[in-house]
């Protein structure tokens, strides 16, 4: 019995210690061997726990510089050759600026765009058209082929997808008859449906050579960088000018709205790019993340209808999209047959922060956007997370992200004509690659179409820039007088002005812009100043010569004045000092303002003393030179032999088109109204009126009875229509009113006269 | 009794029964089979900290201590670089994983020796000074693991900076020989000196499969966007020469050339340049009659001058850098050490970090084209910006260039930053130096919006016990027609607020908040019952308030002034009961760079009748503890972000000569 019981317990004992032993090395093994990896422990050299550890000890350095030396030197292929072989190896998906692209044709006039003359029975979608007239209305524009850098085609290539009833047929024998076609060297199609059912592939079903790509829902794989250019996917409703503003009115400071993400469009249920969309329900709550989808779409949806999709179509009926899209803190943007949906622009106008889940896709613009400033850039393959990402965003992120997409909207992408100009000049950007915008004029207020680097490079020079950068714009300010009249008397209200405005302690410099028939008098008769007087005669006698280059101007405001001006120093001195906390804008002494008229439909302009205003008049007003350059009329025609010859080139290079220059020009009037227009359009702010001032001029105090401008009937009248057809042109209003004025602290107060800096505005 | 009895005839009787031999024996195999489980639970648990501690033991690691490695003439070559690459084909994101710090984790291989069958090295130079010092401060740095399993990128440790050095085939043999190495996937491979005779490809010849490169020099045709990193060559002359920081300004020089190895045609051209304008530009070339050798790099010769390199750099305000056989040029990071502006000819070329870096901010780029032109383009553009440029090329330098570390960490930084876009550095972080970052003003509520007139404000009373005067001030407010809600903040926790039939009847809600201390920055607590974006922050003893002047905060800065401002601030406050509002204002003031703006004539406050009762502002020591605020919050901000202004804002028609019926604020200034 006890020999038995003994031998039990031994034999259970060792089978235990086998069992143990079997047990562990079979666990052992399971772990260290991955389920298709290579056993690490069988390659040579290799054992677990051995780490990067730091040599010590003489190591060689990884390049000599005799080797390198020795490198450059052998290299007996010349540049130039290098150079011209490029082109001739890296064509059709490889294409790039240097190598498809002749950047001679734009030496001379810039980057020049030329559109083909329509062709009979050709019939262009809406979209198109609104794309070419944005091109023939811009600053780009040449009706002269030997001009032009850049062709744009006629034929209709925005739907390239062959079931669309818009797709137009034979495009590759019609574009191949073309005459400056030349093999699509710089030309550029635009294009935003390409490839259908069922693959939906980007090749647009011609051979577009050599030229250029604006595509919608390019992919990665396509993109040729710095080559194409990704545009976003917009509707034929898409305004051509103008466009709708963001729908931001206000921050709220918890910046969390009813939802924190919200979705609701179809579900393809088979075939490409339905995976993402299929998927949606596992993160769907019907709480704070609403996710819909509905399988309806198509004819035959009922024979490939899953499981879900009863269930998936009841809760897509039960909510509104707009009420979900304005209360929701982040908006899914998934991909849908394509990779680029409409939903993208629908969120960035609703201030709805999107969140892409694309992969593959080359958002707007991603060469000059920083779309991580404004959206939350998801990985499809990691759709599960996606909430609890949203959820680990700052609220302070939010609000910037939140504040960026409706910059982004209303700078870039509201309107065709926005869209389309962002694309011509970021190939200009390229094409005159040292003078391209830097990233920070891209991404932030008033962005890039605002910032002309051709008045200058340097971030400084803009009024934009001075809080982000930590610079404070320069403390003087230069005054420019126009004159029309010549020099009669000492006393002339010019004389006057001239002597006030040069007795003003900021004030670095007058500048005399003489227009008028008369020729210039003598030197000793202009009045003795502190300050450097420059007389610089205009040649052409019209009204947009007050305004001349920017680099003749040392200081970053200008003060502008016409000669009939009358103004006290105290007050220069005063509006000088407001300027300077608000440089981005206008600040003025008499206001004015507009209204609509909904009698006759269109805009009124009102210089009656109401309790608002929305413009100042510039012909006394401070602003930053920046804007001078702005506007082209303000800059136009003065001689060349006074200024060096590269502003030729420049003058003709700004914002505004030819149309608005020359009327102005012929009219002599509105010169004003169109500064206030362009001003509040950049800045989105109204102008700031000070003191309380209300005429400036000689002849509006009834003082003199000598012939003026604003003496005439017809001037009134004409400022009328100058008002619409300025805001025809910008395709909306852009005029904001205000009820501020600023005065002196202590203006008007009841304390001693002796305490107050300006004293002589209080006597007006 | 009956149980215990029961226990004692079992289970503990067994052993006394046994004979001492006996126990003995069972003693040893009990504790046979328990050491038997110890070992294999530590075998399987710690297998690591078994190894590896015989390898802590060596104190100094050599390269020869590293294994030895013979690779099969038959091993595997991975495939050719995939142009069409891209984080979301080529990466598995899956290992990266979701973690709270939005870090990648990176692991480093053991270094190995490559030989080949008849045993020669697989690389000339083997492991170099410089990815010794890179994989080291990868290594210490907080993107670093040592366990394999958790790691979602892998670096090996076979150096690859210099194509020259390598032969390729057994290279890329090693590669694949990598225990996770799985078609190249989440590896990343560093190389500075790509391609070689005759074309001098512009990536690494090495075929790598999937795995990410970080490249100097790559040209626009092999850089794989969003995928590839683009980084510089390093200069050894950055650690070797400590050229101290000069401030921008005017050079001696406009244009410098201090390249040696320009092809004859590139020379031919900045000579003509030279000839054009003279003394402005200063072309240098290699000393003849120095000998080969280390001296020889640290010196530049133009007509028999001799300039040491590259001192000389910072003579200049622009540098010319031009390619050569290769499109990387380590003569970029010693041009940006001395500040000097980079003048960048190299057609093609992606510049390094550009996926991060504003090279428009730093540098001139130029077509190779139009190198004639170069003194006219530089010329046009204006002295400020290229003061501003030599900051920022310094500031390049110093941060992403200046070491292998800073070159391997920001290499890292960017990948993190792609897996992790939501929590990416910003455009700001990466681009703006110190300087610039301590006085920039970024206000959060960048954009112009007029908020509409609808919501109207909020306003806000803080009272203690004055009830009287309180209920004046709300009656007076209330008829404010934008009034959108009031908000009294009870501050007195000795006294409960007066019954709701006492109050005041207004037409629009009114709350009472009681708080839990009497403290003055409870003012600018961001109540959740503040719902309007403008807020009226008042005091219980200003009666003279007529409707129509409104002093206004704005809601979001009550936010900042309660999870922002230093905390040693507000404990200031509530300490001295005094200067909350000079706090708010230097805050607003920090945060938008803007001073705020007075509205109307108004000066005075209180009402005449409640002289000295409690009122805080009439303290006597009130006005000189605001003057000592003003110092003590200056001193915690570090600067003085107050402004000054001369100016007020005033209704547009205010003391105008107009009938008063058609202003839209008359009551202003009639008291």
């Amino acid at each position: 019995m006890q020999a038995k019981k003994r031998y039990l317990t031994l034999f259970s004992a060792g089978a235990c210690l086998i069992l143990l032993f079997c047990l562990g090395r079979l666990q052992f093994s399971l772990s260290r061997r991955g389920p298709g990896r290579p056993d690490d422990r069988r390659l040579p050299g290799y054992h677990p726990g051995a780490r990067w550890r730091r040599v010590s000890g003489y190591l060689q350095p990884f390049s000599s510089w005799e080797q390198d030396q020795s490198d450059d030197l052998t290299e007996y292929i010349s540049p130039r050759q290098k150079r011209d072989a490029n082109s001739g190896l890296y064509m059709g998906k490889r294409c790039r600026m240097e190598s498809c692209f002749d950047f001679s044709l734009c030496e001379r006039n810039g980057l020049k765009v030329y559109v083909y003359p329509q062709q009979k029975g050709e019939k262009l979608s809406e979209s198109y058209q609104n794309i070419l007239s944005s091109i023939e209305g811009s600053r780009f524009y040449t009706s002269d082929p030997g001009q032009a850098c850049l062709f744009v085609l006629s034929l209709d290539t925005l739907d390239r997808d062959q079931l669309s009833p818009q797709y137009v047929h034979n495009l590759k024998a019609k574009i191949q008859s073309l005459p400056l076609w030349n093999g699509g060297k710089n030309h550029i199609i635009f294009n935003l449906y390409s490839g259908t059912w069922p693959d939906y592939t980007e090749d647009l079903g011609f051979d577009i050579g050599l030229a250029m790509l604006a595509k919608a829902s390019i992919s990665t794989e396509n993109f040729r960088p710095n080559f194409d250019v990704s545009i976003p996917l917009f509707s034929k409703e898409h305004p051509r000018t103008g466009g709708e503003r963001g729908y931001l009115k206000h921050n709220t400071i918890r910046p969390y709205r009813k939802y924190m993400l919200v979705f609701k469009g179809k579900r393809y249920l088979t075939g490409i790019g339905s995976d993402t969309r299929n998927a949606l329900y596992h993160i769907h709550n019907s709480e704070d993340v609403v996710l819909l989808t509905t399988c309806k779409h198509g004819k035959d949806w009922q024979k490939h209808k899953d499981a879900r999709c009863d269930k998936d179509n009841a809760e897509y009926d039960k909510y509104d999209y707009r009420e979900m899209l304005y209360n929701s803190t982040f908006c899914l943007v998934p991909r849908g047959r394509r990779l680029g949906s409409f939903r993208f622009l629908e969120a960035l106008q609703a201030a709805c922060v999107p969140v892409m889940l694309s992969n593959g896709w080359e958002l707007p613009f991603s060469e000059i956007i920083d779309w991580n400033r404004a959206a939350v850039i998801g990985d499809e393959r990691l759709l599960l997370q996606v909430p609890s990402t949203v959820r680990s965003i700052h609220q302070d992120k939010i609000l910037s992200l939140r504040q960026q997409t409706q910059f982004l909207w209303e700078a870039y992408f509201n309107s065709v004509e926005k869209i389309v100009l962002t694309t011509l000049e970021i190939i200009e950007d390229r094409v005159l690659l040292h003078t391209s915008r830097s990233n920070l004029m891209w991404n932030s207020l008033p962005g890039g179409l605002f910032t002309l680097p051709q008045y200058s490079t340097f971030l400084g020079d803009f009024p934009f820039y001075y809080a982000k950068l930590g610079i404070k714009p320069s403390p003087k300010f230069t005054a420019i007088i126009h004159v029309v009249t010549p020099l009669v008397s000492q006393s002339q209200p010019v004389m006057k002005l001239l002597i006030a405005v040069a007795k003003s302690q900021y004030c670095a410099q007058v500048i005399v812009l003489w227009n008028c028939e008369k020729p210039l008098p003598a030197k000793h008769r202009w009045p003795a100043t502190s300050v450097p007087v420059t007389v610089i005669e205009g040649e052409s006698k019209v009204i947009s010569s007050r305004f001349l280059p920017y680099n003749t101007i040392p200081t970053d405001a200008v003060l502008s004045l016409d000669e009939d001006t009358v103004l006290s120093t105290t007050e220069v001195d005063f509006a000088f000092t407001v300027w300077q906390s608000f440089p981005d804008r206008i600040v003025g002494y008499p206001a004015r303002s507009h209204f609509w008229d909904s009698n006759k439909e269109r805009w009124g302009y009102t210089s009656k003393w109401t309790n608002d205003y929305s413009m100042v008049l510039t012909g006394a007003a401070i602003y930053h030179k920046y804007l001078l350059t702005q506007f082209p009329l303000l800059l136009l025609p003065l001689t060349l032999s006074h200024f060096p010859l590269r502003y030729y080139h420049y003058l003709y290079t700004t914002y505004l088109p030819a149309s608005l220059k020359t009327m102005v020009d012929q009219m002599s009037n509105c010169e004003d109204i169109l500064m206030n227009f362009l001003v509040s359009s950049v800045t989105k702010l109204p102008p700031i009126k000070v003191t309380q001032k209300k005429q400036y001029k000689e002849t509006m105090m009834g003082q003199s009875s000598r012939a003026s401008r604003w003496a005439d009937p017809d001037h009134f009248a004409q400022r009328q229509t100058c008002m619409n057809k300025f805001a025809n042109w910008f395709g909306t209003m852009p005029l904001i009113h205000s009820q501020m004025r600023l005065d002196p602290v202590l203006f008007k107060d009841q304390v001693s006269i002796l305490r107050k800096k300006y004293r002589d505005i209080e006597r007006l | 009794m009956y149980t215990s009895g029961k226990y004692s005839s079992r289970g503990p009787a067994l052993i006394p029964r046994m004979k001492t031999k006996h126990r003995i024996y069972y003693i040893i195999l009990f504790s046979v089979v328990l050491l038997g489980l110890i070992a294999t639970g530590m075998f399987q648990f710690w297998p690591h900290s078994i190894e590896s501690t015989a390898d802590w033991t060596l104190d100094r690691h050599s390269v020869h201590d590293a294994p030895l490695i013979r690779l099969p003439v038959s091993s595997p070559i991975p495939e050719r670089g995939d142009l069409s690459c891209r984080m979301h084909t080529c990466f598995d994101v899956y290992r990266c994983g979701y973690n709270p710090k939005n870090r990648i984790k990176v692991y480093i291989y053991p270094l190995q020796r490559f030989v080949d069958e008849l045993g020669v090295p697989i690389s000339s130079t083997g492991l170099s000074r410089e990815y010794n010092d890179l994989l080291s401060a990868i290594s210490d740095s907080d993107f670093y693991t040592d366990d394999v399993t958790r790691a979602c990128l892998f670096i090996p440790s076979i150096d690859v900076l210099n194509q020259n050095s390598l032969r390729i085939r057994e290279t890329a043999q090693a590669l694949a020989m990598l225990p996770r190495w799985d078609k190249g996937m989440n590896h990343l491979l560093f190389n500075m000196l790509p391609g070689g005779p005759p074309d001098y490809n512009t990536a690494l010849d090495v075929p790598r499969d999937r795995a990410l490169l970080a490249g100097g020099g790559f040209s626009t045709w092999t850089y794989r966007q969003g995928y590839d990193v683009s980084i510089p060559v390093y200069s050894p002359l950055s650690a070797d020469v400590d050229l101290a920081e000069r401030q921008p300004g005017p050079r001696r020089y406009f244009i410098l050339s201090s390249q040696t190895a320009i092809h004859r045609e590139y020379r031919a051209e900045l000579e003509r340049l030279k000839e054009e304008n003279g003394e402005a530009v200063l072309l240098l070339d290699k000393c003849s009659n120095l000998s080969q050798g280390a001296a020889s790099a640290r010196k530049r010769c133009y007509k028999g001058q001799v300039y040491d390199y590259p001192q000389i750099l910072q003579e200049s305000s622009f540098c010319v850098v031009l390619r050569g056989a290769r499109l990387g040029q380590a003569a970029l990071s010693d041009v940006l050490q001395a500040g000097c502006v980079p003048v960048i000819l190299a057609d093609s070329y992606i510049l390094p970090f550009s996926e991060v870096l504003d090279w428009k901010r730093a540098s001139v780029v130029i077509p190779e084209e139009k190198l004639s032109e170069m003194y006219t383009i530089l010329k046009s553009i204006p002295h400020r910006q290229v003061e501003e440029m030599q900051r920022q090329a310094r500031w390049f330098w110093e941060a992403y260039f200046s070491s292998m570390k800073a070159i391997g960490l920001t290499t890292l930084q960017i990948i993190n930053d792609r897996i992790y876009p939501y929590a990416a550095r910003t455009y700001e972080q990466w681009n703006h130096p110190p300087v610039v970052k301590c006085s920039s003003v970024n206000s959060p509520l960048f954009l112009p919006l007029i908020p509409p007139r609808t919501p109207g404000f909020t306003a806000v009373v803080l009272t203690y016990d004055r009830v009287e005067s309180l209920f004046r001030v709300i009656t007076e407010i209330s008829k404010v027609p934008s009034l959108a809600k009031l908000l009294v903040v009870w501050n007195n926790q000795n006294k409960s607020p007066p019954e709701e039939s006492l109050w005041p009847k207004i037409s629009v809600p009114l709350k009472v908040v009681r708080t839990k201390e009497n403290k003055l920055s409870n003012r600018f607590f961001p109540y959740d019952e503040i719902e309007t974006e403008a807020v009226l922050a008042i005091d219980d003893d200003i009666i003279m308030l007529t409707s129509d002047e409104l002093q206004f905060g704005y809601e979001y800065f009550n936010y900042l002034y309660t999870y922002k401002m230093p905390g040693d601030i507000k404990n200031w406050v509530d300490a001295h009961m005094n200067c909350e509002d000079i706090a708010m204002n230097f805050l607003v003031a920090n945060i938008t760079g803007k001073a705020p703006i007075k509205v109307t004539p108004r000066k005075k406050f209180k009402c005449p009748e409640c002289t000295a009762i409690d009122g805080l502002s009439l303290d006597q020591t009130h006005m000189v503890e605001r003057s000592e605020c003003i110092n003590k919050f200056a001193s915690v901000f570090g600067t003085m972000p107050l402004k000054v202004v001369e100016h007020r804002a005033d209704p547009v028609l205010y003391k105008d000569d107009f009938p008063e019926k058609l202003k839209s604020f008359p009551n202003i200034g009639s008291l």
